[in-house]
């Protein structure tokens, strides 16, 4: 789950990171009242949408007088901004940020993920602060500095201090650093945090170090034990499609073909889409309908599917392994009579029950084209959805 | 031979009264599998499925001298269970819950190193040495004892590969499913060193997926230490980047984890791949020659 930059800075506030003085506002009318209270004669506003790439798009400014303020709120709140890490649609703004402003003299980059083939948190710190750290990574990989946390003692001053030391920081520098990486590391630790950016860290013109930025992922699998994230929820920075997938748990992504998917299993559902492709289709969805798939989960899957106006056939693939394809074939016959789907749709059926799952399929009198195999089937439903692309 | 297990495995179920855990034993008594008890908290000394239910792991492998633990509880609860079996002596972990906090797994993953116990999982099918032992959720009846090695971080994907190769007749010597978690107990490295040392294991089909790099790590291991055909196939290259699809460690990330990469790793370290799930077990005929 991700979370906007200010809740990202009150969870790091909270671990005593330093970060600007800010509120997040609804209204240009908060937004300029924001500013009055944060005082000064120089603020930033900043869209919260959940991508990065809002400085060059526009989602942030300088503002020095209400009147900018309000522009900036009246031009972005109910809008959407489109970034480079956005899609063309972009991400709606209902929140701006306002903070005070910060002198910087020097961009670092602090960020922490969880390292899949060390099996560790690794810290990254790099001098190459406030541009894409993947470009940094993957053209001058020795820029970035790491430290890899032991999941048993947890983070240690002295990973702090080699970092510190190699990023040419101060005494001072070096002791407000070691406060930051290990307020980051407890941070990350107590709220099952996935993936954590500061991008920037700068150093001020006063000598400081002060968290410019906050990008802050959570383990959305451990949510059910930190309710206070769960607030922290933003249902209108996703898809809507997905949203009502996860309602179902049904894991669904949408793609740009047109040959809708339902598979059981996420391995298989990729699989899916790659024998669609691979026959000369494209395909439309991901669609886990998962282990348990019952007739009402099968009937709004299809409805999620469907929902997509590209779609032009349906392709359905089921291993049954525990579950029984006939059970899952009276589950299709009733979502397709239910949900009246207006569009061809191809069946595969394999495993448990296969062949009186097929059967009652044929016998159902409804427009359902069995697929013999893998391939078969793939054949079938490209040929349904118009032929090779 | 077989990899893991075999026969004479002797296999408690944590969560064992539960829905999960009650129909899937039962499942694996049907097969055959030697299930010798369960461990459901505060209903010890009662029977269940014919079987005693003890109040701690410790109490069970006391009682019954279990080899292996195949855990069914929620997520919540899985690295209490995994703790508890790695201190209560069993060698072998079978973690079948889909759904565990990463922080979580991170932490059951050292102490499973440090005491030498083997996790498979979570988030997986399990384990099965056909007609001889099956532990976790996958069909038995699809299995055919035989020559063929299977591991992969997908259950219905592990289907498969196990239908073709019955199919041809080629059966498997073991079918191990890691998981599709960012952090499995296992991973690939670990699984294809055992069939690389299993005599009854005469090819290896290994199915990955997007996300990590766990394909790449097993393309060097591979290139160094496996002499037995290897086919491999990778589901994803229709995934857009960015995009968790549906496990929690199929996800393309920073423009890392892509199947193009991983299908370049294999074929570079002398792997079969396929590009066709469809012919998963028509690649093994070609690249063994049977």
């Amino acid at each position: 789950m991700n979370l906007h930059e200010y809740q990202g800075k009150a969870l790091f506030r909270e671990y005593g990171l330093p970060v600007s003085t800010g509120i997040a506002c609804d209204t240009a009318e908060e937004a300029v009242a924001a500013a009055k209270q944060i005082g000064g004669d120089m603020w930033v506003v900043k869209a919260q949408v959940h991508a990065g790439g809002r400085g060059k798009a526009g989602g942030v400014k300088l503002v020095k007088t209400d009147a900018e303020i309000r522009e900036f709120c009246d031009r972005l709140i109910g809008t959407r901004l489109v970034t480079y890490q956005t899609d063309a649609g972009g991400q709606p703004v209902s929140k701006i940020l306002v903070e005070s402003c910060t002198d910087i003299a020097t961009e670092l980059y602090l960020g922490a993920v969880v390292d899949r083939a060390s099996r560790r948190i690794v810290f990254m710190a790099s001098t190459e602060g406030g541009v894409e750290i993947e470009k940094v990574a993957h053209e001058t990989p020795e820029k970035i500095l790491k430290a890899a946390i032991d999941p048993l003692t947890g983070a240690q001053p002295y990973q702090a201090r080699d970092i510190g030391f190699q990023l040419g920081l101060t005494a001072t520098q070096l002791k407000q650093f070691t406060q930051i990486f290990l307020g980051l590391a407890k941070l990350f630790d107590e709220k099952d945090v996935a993936l954590i950016e500061i991008n920037p860290l700068v150093i001020t013109t006063e000598g400081n170090l002060h968290c410019l930025d906050a990008k802050v992922v959570i383990d959305s699998n451990a949510l059910y034990r930190h309710p206070e994230l769960v607030a922290m929820h933003d249902p209108s920075q996703e898809d809507e499609r997905e949203a009502q997938a996860a309602r179902w748990e049904l894991n669904y992504v949408a793609l740009d073909g047109n040959i809708g998917c339902m598979v059981n299993g996420a391995g298989l559902a990729m699989g899916t889409m790659d024998t669609v492709k691979l026959h000369g289709g494209a395909p439309a969805n991901f669609l886990d309908v998962g282990g348990g798939a019952t007739k009402e989960r099968v009937a709004e899957a299809f409805k999620i599917i469907l929902s997509d106006t590209n779609v032009k056939a349906v392709f359905v693939n089921i291993f049954g392994g525990i579950v029984r394809c006939d059970m899952i074939a009276e589950g299709i016959i009733g979502a397709v009579e239910e949900v009246g789907v207006k569009v061809p749709v191809v069946v595969r059926l394999e495993g448990n029950n296969a062949e009186k799952g097929a059967e009652i399929l044929r016998q159902s009198g409804l427009n359902i084209i069995a697929g013999d195999s893998l391939s078969d089937a793939a054949q079938k439903v490209v040929a349904a959805a118009g032929g090779a692309q | 031979m077989s990899i893991l297990i075999n026969r004479d495995t002797r296999v408690i179920c944590q969560g064992f009264t539960g829905k999960n855990g009650t129909f899937h034993s039962e499942q694996a008594i049907a097969y055959g599998t030697k299930m010798v008890g369960g461990v459901t908290p505060g209903k010890g000394g009662t029977e269940h499925l014919n079987l005693p239910v003890f109040n701690t792991v410790r109490d069970a492998v006391d009682a019954t001298h279990a080899d292996a633990s195949v855990i069914y509880v929620p997520a919540p609860f899985v690295m209490d269970s995994i703790l508890e079996a790695v201190n209560a002596g069993v060698s072998l972990i079978v973690c079948i819950t889909e759904g565990v906090p990463t922080l979580d797994m991170l932490k059951c993953k050292v102490a499973c190193d440090q005491a030498g116990v083997v996790l498979i999982g979570p988030n997986c099918p399990g384990v099965i040495t056909p007609d001889e032992c099956k532990i976790g959720i996958m069909p038995g009846h699809i299995h055919l004892k035989g020559r063929v090695g299977i591991v992969s971080r997908s259950g219905t994907l592990t289907y498969e590969a196990v239908k073709q190769t019955t199919d041809m007749g080629f059966g498997q010597s073991t079918c191990v499913g890691i998981g599709g978690d960012p952090i499995p107990g296992s991973n690939f490295i670990d699984i294809l060193g055992r069939f690389q040392n299993d005599p009854e294991t005469e090819a290896i089909v290994m199915i990955g997926e997007i996300g990590g790099t766990a394909e790449e790590e097993a393309a060097e291991f591979i290139k160094a230490h496996v002499t037995k055909p290897v086919v491999s196939y990778i589901a994803g290259v229709t995934a857009p980047a960015g995009k968790r699809m549906g496990h929690a460690g199929a996800i393309i990330s920073g423009g890392k984890g892509t199947a193009a990469e991983k299908f370049a790793a294999l074929e570079t370290a002398g792997v079969t791949v396929t590009r066709n799930l469809g012919e998963i077990g028509q690649t093994l005929k070609i690249a063994t020659g049977w």
